[in-house]
């Protein structure tokens, strides 16, 4: 599988200067790609970076991410970790507690549950349970989501898990440059960044600037400008949603597709600017509905001034309440499509101004 | 006490009674301010428990790093930790080792190696694996001491970080602090085996018991595993067996237990066999051992005294140290 082609090919994000700089040498690559160039680099860069995690090493990791790497820098520094979760979390914790910068890799982010104390009640805290007196900059990598026929074990979206745990830096990348700008970022951030992949985004290709290339986080970026309405797509839906800006640009819709990209801290701003712009939203996740991270996106458009200017009640489009099945025709169901996408925005823009 | 003559001297055994007599005041003082509601929460005492904290960190070296537990003020103050700054924290005072957002549970000085006690059992020992990871990634010449509980020795975490250590042959001691109580459950009825250090087997690891109210063995056995740990021959599991006087927190009843067991405990008290050691070896005199005990209880109300004084944190600081 490969990208939809109408991926933006700018890379909006960072200084005019980065931004000219990229792309005099920008690449096409996939996602994964992309995170293996972003970890490649950092670990040239900062001797305290290492990688952690099942199967990382020789094997490359279950998504290949981590292919070669070991390599270039070996096996102290690509460690491969018996199967487990919570020693591999709290283990980082411990290493990045005193000095180190680690990236700990979770097989699927399914497996985060059994080293949730860990991230949870360890790293996350630690920093103000002291004081504000330790930093705790570990990475937490892990794919998400469905559509690989993985079933209910290995295919959940949590990230309003973590995206409730203050402490937490929460991250979902959704193209190949932003994968490598804010896993640079992440990795360079003194805190605890839960950064999650999803698993059907890693074959996707982009342009990705090469060497020195990082996105803040906590900035959300507009990744298709239009005025009827905001669709704002977290992962895997940014790509699906903006196909769908595409084929509704046919009709002669503009539709504002905006990513957050981070949960935590949220550049509700972007968001709220976006809202009052277009006047009707569409929030759309994997997640099951019920707590999804969309719910939360929806209260801080809603408790904002953009509520003045809105036409129509947001939307929200997210994973059914169900885990996710087996089946190819009940996965695809579980979670939006294209489709369900598509037929949301043209429901938003029947509705009638307030 | 073990009958081998310990390779400390003098000065080095009168510093353990003095960290010894400082746990117990400490202690005691808590348990006191609590009773009084003059501090709120709950908290853990380990009175009875003071020589496998005093006599594991006289092995350390002060650039050693420690793990504790949420029965950790012990630990703490046979690190080195300055007592006022403790008691603040306990008092929720800005002045605190955690400026007032830890507590008991959560009392920490990074800067000195002591990365916190915890409040979730089994919490800290990934933790003092990831620690030795970063010792030996980083080639230092240190060692990280993991305080754990009997309770814990049934947490995955347990498991997971033996081997993990293990396999890597990480500068860790795991000391678990057998006090024969996971809260109200006895040790022989939360496990089958025998012993907890037999479960060193299991990791390919050397596992070692010892009497944990003799001072001197828990120092020699550190101190054997610390050597192990440091010329790169990996982690060692030690259990020190020992008891708690107090109950498990404020809200304990003691139903559990006898007041004839935790009587015939108290017979075997750790400052009292180090005394009578002293004594017997002409190294103290009862008068200098007085003095000891009613210095440590002065620096206790000292610090006391200095928390009481301490401002309490801004409630508009409260966002700080949630990031850096």
């Amino acid at each position: 599988m490969s990208g939809p082609s109408s991926l933006p090919t700018t890379v909006a994000a960072g200084t005019p200067q980065q931004a000219e700089a990229a792309q005099s040498q920008v690449q096409e690559m996939t996602y994964a790609e992309a995170i293996r160039e972003a970890l490649r680099e950092e670990m040239r860069r900062d001797p305290r970076v290492f990688l952690m995690g099942e199967d990382i090493g020789i094997y490359g990791g279950a998504f290949g991410v981590t292919y070669g790497l070991i390599d270039e820098f070996g096996e102290e520094r690509v460690r491969d970790t018996p199967i487990s979760e919570a020693a591999l979390a709290g283990c980082a914790i411990g290493a990045a507690l005193t000095g180190m910068r680690p990236v700990a890799e979770f097989q699927f982010s399914d497996f985060m549950a059994i080293g949730m104390d860990q991230i949870v009640n360890q790293g996350a805290k630690l920093r103000f349970m002291f004081g504000g007196k330790a930093q705790v900059p570990v990475v937490f990598r892990a794919p998400l989501g469905s559509g690989t026929g993985a079933a209910a074990q290995h295919s959940q979206s949590l990230e309003a898990w973590f995206a409730h745990v203050p402490g937490l830096k929460v991250v979902l990348p959704s193209t190949p440059a932003d994968v490598k700008g804010l896993l640079l970022s992440a990795i360079r951030d003194p805190n605890p960044v839960i950064f999650l992949e999803h698993k059907l985004l890693y074959r996707y290709k982009g342009p990705v600037p090469r060497g020195e290339w990082t996105i803040p986080i906590g900035q959300a970026e507009v990744k298709r400008p239009g005025k009827d309405l905001t669709i704002i797509a977290l992962s895997i839906m940014v790509p699906r949603a903006l196909a769908v800006a595409a084929r509704l640009a046919e009709e002669g819709i503009e539709a504002e597709v905006v990513d957050p990209r981070t949960l935590r801290p949220l550049d509700e701003e972007t968001l709220i600017a976006s809202a009052r712009k277009t006047g009707r939203v569409l929030i759309v996740h994997e997640a099951v509905l019920t707590g999804g991270f969309g719910g939360e996106i929806a209260a801080r458009i809603a408790s904002s001034e953009a509520f003045y200017y809105l036409d129509a009640p947001i939307l929200r489009l997210g994973g059914a309440e169900t885990p996710i099945p087996y089946n190819r025709t009940l996965e695809r169901r579980a979670t939006p499509q294209e489709e369900d996408i598509y037929q949301a925005a043209r429901r938003l823009l029947q509705r009638r101004p307030l | 006490m073990s009958e081998a003559v310990p390779a400390l001297s003098p000065e080095q055994m009168r510093s353990l009674l003095q960290t010894m007599y400082r746990i117990r005041a400490f202690e005691e003082k808590v348990d006191e301010l609590f009773m009084r509601g003059e501090v709120h929460g709950t908290t853990h005492l380990s009175i009875g428990e003071e020589a496998t904290a005093a006599g594991a960190l006289q092995a350390l070296r002060p650039d050693d790093y420690i793990t504790s537990t949420h029965r950790g003020h012990g630990h703490c103050i046979s690190k080195g930790a300055d007592l006022k700054l403790m008691m603040a924290e306990l008092l929720g005072k800005e002045t605190g080792y955690c400026r007032g957002r830890g507590g008991s549970m959560h009392i920490a000085d990074v800067a000195s190696g002591n990365l916190g006690a915890n409040g979730v059992v089994g919490g800290g020992i990934p933790i003092a694996t990831g620690v030795g990871l970063s010792i030996k990634m980083q080639g230092l010449d240190r060692v990280c001491l993991c305080f754990f509980g009997d309770g814990a020795a049934n947490e995955g975490t347990f498991h997971e970080s033996l081997n993990l250590a293990s396999i890597w042959d990480l500068p860790v001691i795991f000391l678990c602090e057998n006090n024969q109580y996971g809260m109200s459950m006895a040790v022989r009825k939360a496990m089958r085996c025998e012993t907890i250090a037999q479960r060193a087997v299991a990791y390919g690891i050397p596992g070692e018991r010892v009497d944990g109210n003799d001072v001197f063995a828990v120092y020699e056995a550190v101190s054997r595993a610390a050597a192990r740990a440091r010329s790169g021959q990996g982690p060692t599991l030690i259990e020190a067996v020992t008891y708690r006087y107090k109950g498990h927190s404020k809200s304990d009843q003691n139903r559990y237990r006898t007041r004839d067991e935790i009587r015939a405990w108290q017979e075997r008290d750790p400052i009292k066999r180090l005394t009578a050691y002293l004594r017997e070896h002409s190294l103290m005199t009862q008068e200098e051992i007085e003095r000891e005990e009613a210095a440590a209880y002065q620096a206790i109300e000292e610090a006391y005294q200095f928390a009481l004084a301490s401002p309490e944190p801004d409630p508009d600081s409260l966002l700080e140290g949630v990031y850096a």
